[in-house]
């Protein structure tokens, strides 16, 4: 266990020291949600019923930018050597690094999602169903991708094919996250099913995507 | 042949169908005469498939 | 008593059976294929309700089912190869991968020609159209996966995780995709059962082109037995020659 909290550690506090990552993946947010109402005209009425839908997918955009990151650092220093060999087992070390992803990544990008909404004119008795959802929602986020990220680690144009493989595999998150928020907008009582669905899914990437990142990763070291 | 109203659809589709098939028997008997062709050439070069072991003047290259 | 994948895994004898194998079934796909076709538009009778329309049903629906299979064909050889190590597994995996994405997107353009006429678009977020539009992406992921990468073996063992992941969330992304599809759109109502009379060229229709898929799987697998020679002569010949190089040099 306190090899898994100094592995966590280390990697929020290198998230912190780089900060830069962090910056750029809010930035990226940011521009993709003031893109799309320049792409769509300014139909304040249109953006308010659109909105959460600009909001899931463009935080799915910015948390696939900065999952390339996840093993690359490691891999380069040789760090992932050791973890592969250290007595934590590699599952372990890579719930702690999405995990580590998560708190660096998904929580801020949730946190800034209900700000972001005020400029689509999202309805502000929304924001505690949209970050309840996002909170809930990005951990699936953070899991799945290190999934991807350890597949195309050795891979030729990673960065992309990061995104073709991994994105496929968000869209039952996008689809309960979306549908959750739109229950929420209608008063219907739908939003507890569709939560905790999007929960449910959340919880199994948890315990399933470090197996088949720790398999890739255990493949590529040897 | 009467098709009727849509008949231009029925062609489309099959017209697509027919290409994509198309396309995938051609490349895939093009990509098959391409290997067979480079397996030939390497024979006749005398390639071997498994290395010979090395000849005991060359001990050091291992 | 070796089993029929057993006694398959040695090249060599993949081969010579695949070889004897494969004309006979490219030409019973021909003649069903014929066949199914002279049915299609000479004698099966058009549809009460979408008039000829149908006729893209007999290349649809076998599309379809090709693309399912296909991915089938794909994870279970990827598994085969992660968990048996079967020395063909990859090839099987690498082979029947592009020829299931073709299928995947013949069901998807021949679908979407269908539903012009009868839904008045091209295109509807119907969820067995949408379903079959992320198999595809999941074809390319894997096909991209494959290709990405120098090393052979490693190659194929990634994908076999990717493939098994696939797998796993394929009903997830199914499931979410109906939900999602209910909530969004009146059902289309669309599913008037096969007629007798149109059943029997459509189960041939999907019987020939089963057995195309066979016939260029199987050639396809034997085209990358051949690649894979070529390519372990040349190592073997670079390698001699290195040898040789430095024995030189001594």
């Amino acid at each position: 266990m306190s090899a898994f909290l100094a592995l966590l550690k280390r990697d929020l506090t290198l998230a912190v020291r780089e900060g830069a990552a962090l910056g750029t993946a809010l930035g990226f947010y940011l521009v993709v949600v003031a893109m799309l109402p320049l792409g769509l005209g300014p139909d304040l009425k249109l953006l308010s019923r659109i909105a959460p839908g600009i909001l899931w997918i463009a935080l799915l955009l910015a948390a696939l930018l900065s999952l390339p990151r996840l093993f690359e650092a490691d891999q380069e220093d040789g760090s992932l050597e050791v973890m592969a060999t250290a007595p934590l087992a590699l599952e372990l070390a890579v719930v702690a690094k999405a995990l580590a992803h998560w708190i660096s990544t998904g929580i801020p990008l949730a946190l800034a999602a209900p700000v972001l909404g005020l400029m689509l004119n999202l309805d502000i008795a929304l924001t505690p169903a949209l970050v309840a959802t996002m909170l809930a929602g990005t951990p699936a986020i953070s899991f799945l991708g290190s999934i991807g990220a350890a597949l195309t680690l050795k891979a030729r144009r990673g960065g992309l094919l990061i995104a073709l493989l991994v994105l496929p595999l968000y869209i039952p998150t996008l689809i309960f996250g979306i549908s959750a928020l739109g229950f929420a907008g209608l008063g219907q009582d739908g939003f507890t099913a569709s939560f905790l669905i999007l929960l449910a899914i959340s919880v199994a990437s948890v315990a399933a995507a470090p197996v088949a990142a720790a398999a890739a990763l255990r493949l590529q070291m040897s | 042949m009467d098709l009727g109203p849509h008949a231009a659809f029925i062609w489309a589709s099959y017209g697509a169908f027919v290409a994509i098939v198309g396309l995938l028997i051609g490349w895939t008997l093009f990509d098959g005469w391409r290997q067979a062709n480079a397996l030939a050439d390497a024979e006749r070069r005398g390639l071997k498939r498994r290395s010979t072991s090395a000849p005991a003047s060359d001990r050091g290259s291992a | 008593m070796q089993t029929l994948t057993q006694r398959l895994a040695n090249p060599t004898r993949f081969m010579e059976l695949s070889r004897a194998v494969l004309p006979w079934v490219a030409a019973g796909a021909c003649l069903l294929i014929a066949y199914a076709m002279y049915l299609v538009f000479l004698v099966a009778p058009p549809d009460y309700q979408q008039g000829e329309t149908v006729k893209i049903m007999y290349i649809h629906l076998p599309s379809a089912w090709l693309a399912m299979m296909g991915y089938s064909i794909v994870a279970v050889s990827r598994f085969g190869l992660l968990v048996f190590r079967h020395p063909l597994a990859d090839v099987s995996a690498k082979a029947a991968a592009p020829i299931g994405a073709a299928f995947t997107l013949a069901a998807l353009i021949t679908g979407s020609l269908w539903g012009k006429p009868m839904w008045g678009t091209y295109w509807v977020w119907d969820a067995r159209l949408t379903s079959v539009l992320i198999l595809f992406f999941l074809y390319l992921g894997l096909i991209a996966l494959r290709s990405s990468l120098d090393d052979e073996s490693l190659a194929g063992k990634l994908t076999a995780v990717l493939a098994l992941v696939g797998v796993a969330i394929l009903p997830i992304i199914k499931f979410s995709v109906d939900w999602w599809n209910t909530l969004h759109q009146p059902s289309t109502g669309f599913t008037s059962t096969v007629d007798p009379s149109m059943r029997t060229p459509l189960l041939i229709s999907a019987v020939g082109f089963t057995l195309l898929f066979i016939a260029l799987h199987l050639k396809a697998m034997q085209t990358e037995i051949v690649r894979r020679r070529v390519k372990a002569m040349r190592m073997a010949q670079v390698e001699r020659d290195e040898q040789r190089f430095s024995a030189g040099a001594e």
